[in-house]
């Protein structure tokens, strides 16, 4: 079972009965494996801070409730789940946040661990499936106990790593009695200082807790080294160094305990920490006076191998590798064939213009040879950026400036920058790329496509009328694929005088609905290698050994954008 | 058993990794697979692991250590070689599928790929597994084509994997699956 299962399954058998989340990889599958359950009512929410907000909703009035986020959503739900550090839960409530160690498919590296200390919430992080799935279900008696959201920390290797677990059945306790209790549940200043009050007890309760935490394990092979570590990071040590060093690996990162750390240290020659990213175990080990050996011998950045950790700790060099002598041309990820992005950024780049751009697919954009996309940083930073841009440099920078964003992140936090634009008088363009799904992380529903987690119908956000109700009189509808009506229209709205909102429409290329008919090849004896068809990026379309341009048929789905770029009739399809 | 899957974004290396990881699971093993999700996915170079036996603890395989790679295009063979092991074997699909910095010229793809891995002293199986999954009635069952490959040196007794083949891909394409499988499985 994956892990991301893993602690859906353990949500489940822990009795939740609600949950909600926003989608980002590597944290997804949780809440789509929630969502098989009949007797959990789940839910995609417009953003991770709404999500957390229902699921605190639902604790308070005695649901087990669970909200699951990427490291970076952590940091729009950062508002509400710090404040709902002081309220606490009635009935039990976890907060799963899955890091992106080495980025695969993230903008940044950030340590989540730093936030449980921050908010002073206690964190938990399983270092395998089965360990997911105990965590989580013991992580809802746990929050009831202590009066606390617990907070769940996975990483990639975590959440998209499988293996073995065996299924309990559900333990629903029903919904717990709410009694009114503004004192607890109302944070205004005089109920919030007797509650920061309580947090503080709270936090020794729980560093107490820790000392005898059955997460907290010592294995002790009578070794004079020690290894205190946490997470994937334990599997990579114990692969690297066996039974040959004594671990003591936290189950519970925080708060940490402090006795267990120093037994676990006091008769041992040297202690190293190894853990991914940050030094926050090594930290508390210097503080509470354990001298470890941590940061200096093991990277800040990206994900750990056994070798390294056999190379620093038992001072063994890596193993006997083949050698490639030649350059291997790297290959980065690319916008999918037919993908309708595409014809947008070939719009874009050839109108010269500065592309404020956001997250999702569509960031492929600032990759050859389409090179559009001049800025990404982070969810609906495309449109408030852009406003920025354009307050820096003028409103005539502004006519060869657009924003692009998807569909589910103009949801996200799109809206807000959009509404700025309005209220502070922006001229600014933004083209909502709307692929009628949520792409990037595997086609979930969103406010925008009609249909719930379950795929039951419910109204959708008409995008058009949202632009017009903010403030916005230009609303144009285009779709991508007709090249020069696109054009046109992106050259109107530019050049306009007033703030316009486009909307870029063709269904993601993925999408079971997406037919495209037959593959499309490329008659050799009409081409004359112009190249314009290799203009739009297209992976099926290369250079074969004769130096014919030529269509990959086990790529090709016969979208048909690069018949619209050739001027000669030489690309054709080949069927129906 | 280290056994790494390797190819491009879309070539469904992750159902392949899925049937080793359900064969070894039903023969008992402590299984641990690796995926990738996301960004990673998208036509870009891919890796999955699985892992198997009495004890596993890393879910990932590093430099010298695998025993097999199943590689789904030639130049994500020789991007991975130097995961394998001495006298770890390599099973090639010949298909080559240039990367986006060969189709802008920025690069070139490197020739006779399979040569130069031999002539490492590897042991490699190279089958167009492209053709054989037209032929079975379906290019995308590539995968299964080499998995069928993978069964024949797995030690694994094949109806088991024939089972995993059934339980692991959609109903609608089990028949072309296991024709697949079976034309691989008769290659090796």
């Amino acid at each position: 079972m994956l892990g991301n299962e893993a602690v859906a399954r353990g949500a489940y058998e822990g009795g939740v009965r609600v949950v909600s989340s926003y989608p980002g990889t590597p944290s997804t599958e949780i809440t789509e494996e929630i969502a098989k359950y009949d007797e959990v009512y789940s839910e995609w929410a417009p953003n991770e801070k709404v999500a957390a907000e229902v699921a605190i909703g639902a604790a308070t009035m005695g649901a087990r409730s669970l909200t699951c986020m990427k490291h970076v959503g952590f940091n729009v739900a950062a508002d509400p789940i710090f404040t709902v550090s002081y309220i606490g839960v009635n009935a039990g409530m976890v907060i799963a946040v899955a890091d992106d160690p080495g980025m695969h498919s993230s903008q940044n590296e950030q340590d989540s661990r730093h936030y449980a200390k921050a908010s002073k919430i206690p964190m938990l992080e399983p270092a395998d499936s089965r360990e997911c799935k105990e965590y989580t279900k013991k992580a809802f008696e746990l929050s009831e106990r202590f009066d606390t959201p617990f907070i769940i920390r996975l990483s990639t290797r975590i959440s998209h790593s499988q293996s073995l677990v065996s299924l309990e059945e559900r333990n629903d306790l029903g919904v717990r009695e709410y009694v009114k209790n503004p004192g607890k549940n109302v944070m205004m200043p005089a109920m919030a200082k007797k509650r920061h009050i309580d947090v503080e007890k709270r936090t020794l309760a729980l560093q107490e807790f820790a000392e005898e935490c059955e997460f907290n394990t010592v294995e002790d092979n009578h070794s004079k080294i020690g290894v205190i570590t946490d997470g994937i990071a334990y599997q990579y040590a114990k692969e690297a160094l066996g039974n040959q060093v004594n671990y003591l690996k936290l189950g519970m990162v925080y708060p940490m305990p402090k006795k267990l750390i120093q037994d676990f240290a006091a008769n041992l020659e040297t202690v190293y920490v190894i853990e991914e990213l940050d030094p926050v175990i090594e930290e508390h080990c210097r503080v509470i006076g354990i001298p470890v050996v941590g940061k200096e011998k093991f990277s800040l950045i990206g994900e750990y191998t056994a070798a390294q950790i056999k190379e620093v700790v038992l001072g063994i060099p890596a193993p006997f590798k083949y050698q490639v002598e030649e350059n291997v041309p790297i290959r980065p990820p690319v916008m999918c064939p037919g993908c309708p992005h595409r014809a947008t950024y070939y719009v874009l780049k050839k109108l010269g213009l500065t592309v404020s751009g956001d997250i999702g697919c569509y960031t492929l954009g600032a990759l050859a040879p389409l090179n559009s996309v001049d800025t990404c940083v982070c969810m609906g930073a495309s449109v408030s950026a852009a406003l920025g841009m354009e307050k820096a440099r003028g409103k005539e920078f502004s006519k060869k400036l657009v924003s692009v964003i998807g569909d589910s992140t103009f949801i996200h936090s799109g809206i807000t920058g959009l509404i700025d634009i309005v209220y502070n008088k922006g001229n600014n363009t933004v083209i909502i790329l709307d692929n009628s799904i949520t792409g990037m992380t595997g086609h979930q529903d969103n406010p925008t496509t009609g249909k719930t987690i379950k795929g039951e119908p419910t109204k959708a956000v008409d995008l058009e009328k949202l632009a017009h109700a903010v403030g916005i009189d230009r609303v144009r509808i285009c779709d991508p694929f007709d090249l020069e009506a696109f054009e046109k229209v992106v050259r109107e709205e530019t050049e306009a005088d007033e703030p316009s909102v486009i909307i870029a429409q063709r269904p993601c290329a993925l999408l079971k609905s997406v037919n495209y008919g037959a593959p499309v090849i490329i008659n050799q004896d009409k081409c004359k290698k112009c190249k314009m068809c290799m203009k739009i990026g297209c992976p099926a379309i290369f250079i074969n050994e004769e130096g014919n341009i030529t269509i990959d048929h086990s790529l090709c789905n016969g979208c048909g954008l690069c018949m619209r770029m050739c001027k000669f009739d030489a690309i054709e399809k080949v069927g129906k | 058993m280290k056994v790494m899957i390797v190819g491009v974004g879309g070539q469904g290396t992750l159902l392949a990794s899925r049937v080793l990881g359900a064969v070894a699971m039903d023969e008992g093993y402590d299984v641990k697979m690796s995926e990738v999700h996301g960004m990673a996915q998208r036509g870009g170079s891919v890796v999955t692991y699985v892992i198997y036996g009495d004890q596993v603890h890393s879910p990932v395989i590093e430099k010298g250590e695998a025993d097999v790679i199943v590689s789904f295009e030639e130049l994500e063979a020789y991007r991975w070689v130097s995961y394998l092991k001495k006298g770890g074997k390599l099973i090639v699909n010949t298909q080559k599928i240039d990367p986006m910095p060969v189709i802008t010229g920025e690069a070139k793809y490197p020739s006779n790929i399979i040569e130069k891995i031999k002539a490492m002293g590897i042991d490699v199986t190279a089958v167009d597994a492209l053709s054989i999954a037209t032929e079975a009635g379906n290019q995308k069952s590539v995968n299964i084509v080499l998995m069928g490959i993978m069964a024949k040196h797995s030690g694994i007794d094949c109806d088991k994997w024939i089972q995993a083949v059934r339980r692991t891909v959609k109903p609608q394409f089990v028949d072309v699956n296991l024709k697949a499988f079976q034309m691989g499985y008769g290659l090796a």
